[in-house]
């Protein structure tokens, strides 16, 4: 699939902005701070209802204007869609799909995929689990929008389970008898979309594996091998190993579409009956795919607090790349998106990772200095500058 | 701020769900530029409201008497209740024309986020009725979104032991969503494809 035209109004530093692009390589250059990014940050927008760089939408809004709309005309398999984004900080998004008004913007997802390689997914290797889990969760959604609703779901029961310890938590203090008699349910409902992110989490993590390893050996050779590893805050004894959706999906009474039974919904509702006293006592919830880890090894040591700069970045690329071939395996070649990340590297690795990614269907790159688009990524060329996007090549 | 009574109205108008502190400025402009007529019938029509309209002593649905229209009538099944959220889910389920039992309003979904607990909401009212064995079978049509499934597994679990038949209304509604706002045809197949809730 490409974004046959993007089209902005008030987003980021952008009053107006109408882009035609090309399938192939379109690589944008120009001094720091003109909008390369937020030209990219809009396509990655629409495939993930959400900014690679900020958690909420308000950045997104142009200074001083009430809303920002995108506009992007995918195309796939030769069939254009139009998606029409509107942002409304604060309020509801809006979101239109051909015209029809009649969407939410949750429709939305799975029309565009991409890839996006970032100077921020260094964050993927370094940063806190939090970095990782959303890593996972994002391409779980990415794959299979549907669990956009199961990954909300789990947030939201997730929130009403901690509002309930931390209530009863206080009436303990005071003397009082808590009011506990709806923890049960909540313990329910909590293991059941639990049990269903955990499987596919856990699946997703077999399917990298392999990938992720082959990847690493490409941009790095010899620097390995790669070992992902997925620990649940369940400790040891859940079955990890892939299969689990599987499993889950044929123990869910009717064995229907949903994986929200089988051991892993048992093992939730076992951890949290165990960990209940203490859980009563700080009034948070302990256990959980919201308290999981994704161990990324690297050869015999964890690459957090190990590795050094340069494999800790070839091991973020090789995270992207793994999610990349994953995609298309899937059907439907994401976009790649290479924002400023050419200029973190050095030669031999910029050129690898060149390589990989040239053949893709459509490849959107940006960098201050044109020199450092490596020349394998020839193509069609835009300048950005004052708020301008003008084709040079 | 405005001066005095004018930002009494905007605060007063800012408290309604779903105004904000603009539209509340907007209505607000508008009551001082309309008809004076046209006002005192708005007054008039939430004077009388208050006064006039009540909770059914036996369902908590909106009535002008003790009880409400629904109880009073002798054509509805008595054996089987509609448990609801809202009064304004009885009328999005008797748009249906598919039910014709009674109802209950529980006025409300358990939400700890909200401090909203089974206390709280007119569970034991609804214990009270089951009391004499005349009702054989429950519906819970508690919204399709977490607090309204929450709400309906507490409610099958404490009912459990008294060997009703409880059904849940089958999905096909939106998940996420409010009962008042499916629309007939989907609620109608709802009802006709409720399941069984056991736990
Ligand atoms: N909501 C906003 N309203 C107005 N301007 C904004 C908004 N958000 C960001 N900007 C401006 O956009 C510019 C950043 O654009 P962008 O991140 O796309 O730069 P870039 O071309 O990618 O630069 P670099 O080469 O440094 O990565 C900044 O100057 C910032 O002030
Ligand atoms: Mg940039
Ligand atoms: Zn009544």
């Amino acid at each position: 699939m490409h974004v046959a035209h993007l089209s902005l109004a008030d987003f980021r530093s952008y009053a107006r902005a109408e882009v035609p692009l090309d399938p192939g390589v379109t690589a944008f250059t120009g001094p720091n701070g003109q909008g390369k990014t937020n030209l990219v940050e809009a396509v990655g927008y629409v495939a993930t209802l959400a900014s690679h760089r900020v958690a909420g939408d308000a950045p997104l809004v142009r200074l001083g204007a009430e809303r920002a709309v995108i506009r992007a005309s995918v195309v796939r398999d030769q069939r254009p869609t139009l998606v029409e984004l509107e942002l409304n900080p604060g309020r509801a998004n809006r979101a239109r799909i051909n015209r029809s008004d009649n969407v939410r913007p949750r429709d939305v997802l799975g029309l565009l995929r991409t890839v996006l390689f970032a100077p921020e997914d260094l964050a993927l290797v370094k940063g806190d689990p939090g970095e990782r889990r959303r890593f996972l969760d994002e391409l779980l959604v990415a794959r299979a929008p549907r669990l956009a609703g199961v990954r909300q779901d789990y947030e939201r029961v997730l929130k009403q389970r901690n509002a309930l310890l931390k209530s009863a938590a206080m009436a303990r203090r005071a003397g009082a008898k808590a009011q506990l008699s709806t923890l049960d349910v909540w313990d329910e409902h909590l293991a059941r979309a639990g049990a269903e992110l955990l499987a596919h989490r856990i699946d997703l993590v077999a399917a990298l594996q392999p990938l992720v390893r082959s990847a690493y050996e490409e941009l790095a050779p010899g620097g390995g091998p790669t070992r992902l590893e997925y620990r649940s805050s369940m400790g040891e004894g859940v079955p990890l190993s892939g299969g689990s959706v599987a499993a889950a999906r044929s123990a869910t009474e009717g064995g229907g579409a949903r994986a929200t039974g089988g051991p892993l919904a048992a093992a939730l509702l076992g951890a949290m009956g165990a960990a209940r006293k203490q859980e009563l006592e700080r009034g948070v919830t302990l256990v959980g795919p919201h308290r999981d880890e994704l161990g990324l090894q690297l050869g015999e040591l964890p690459a957090k607090g190990y590795a050094s700069h340069g494999e800790s970045w070839s091991y973020a690329l090789a995270l992207r790349l793994a999610s990349y071939e994953l995609l298309r395996a899937d059907g439907g070649e994401p976009v790649l998106i290479l924002d400023d990340v050419f200029a973190e590297l050095d030669t031999r690795r910029r050129e690898r990772l060149a390589e990989l990614v040239a053949g893709g269907e459509q490849v959107l790159v940006t960098a201050a200095v044109p020199e450092d688009v490596p020349d394998a990524l020839a193509g069609s060329r835009y300048s950005v500058a004052n708020g301008e996007v003008d084709r040079i090549a | 701020m405005y001066e005095g009574v004018v930002q009494d109205l905007i605060d007063e108008l800012g408290r309604l769900p779903g105004v904000g502190p603009k539209s509340a400025q907007r209505i607000a402009f508008h009551i001082l530029q309309s008809d004076p007529v046209d006002v005192r019938r708005l007054a008039h029509a939430l004077n009388e409201v208050k006064e006039k309209v009540r909770f059914c002593v036996v369902c908590g649905n909106v009535s002008e008497s003790e009880r409400c229209r629904v109880c009073l009538d002798p054509r509805r099944d008595p054996a089987v209740i509609c448990v609801v959220e809202e009064p304004k889910d009885v009328v999005a389920v008797e748009r249906t024309r598919e039910f014709r039992g009674r109802y209950h309003v529980l006025g409300g979904a358990i939400s700890p986020i909200e401090g909203v607990g089974p206390d709280d909401l007119r569970i034991r009212e609804l214990m009270t009725r089951l009391a004499d064995g005349v009702v054989t079978e429950l519906i819970l049509a508690t919204d399709p979104n977490l607090e309204g499934e929450a709400t309906a597994t507490y409610l099958a679990r404490l009912l459990k032991p008294m060997g009703l038949r409880v059904t849940r209304l089958a999905s096909g509604l939106p998940v996420g969503g409010d009962l008042e706002y499916a629309d007939e045809v989907t609620l109608g197949r709802a009802f006709e494809g409720r399941r069984l809730l056991d736990v």
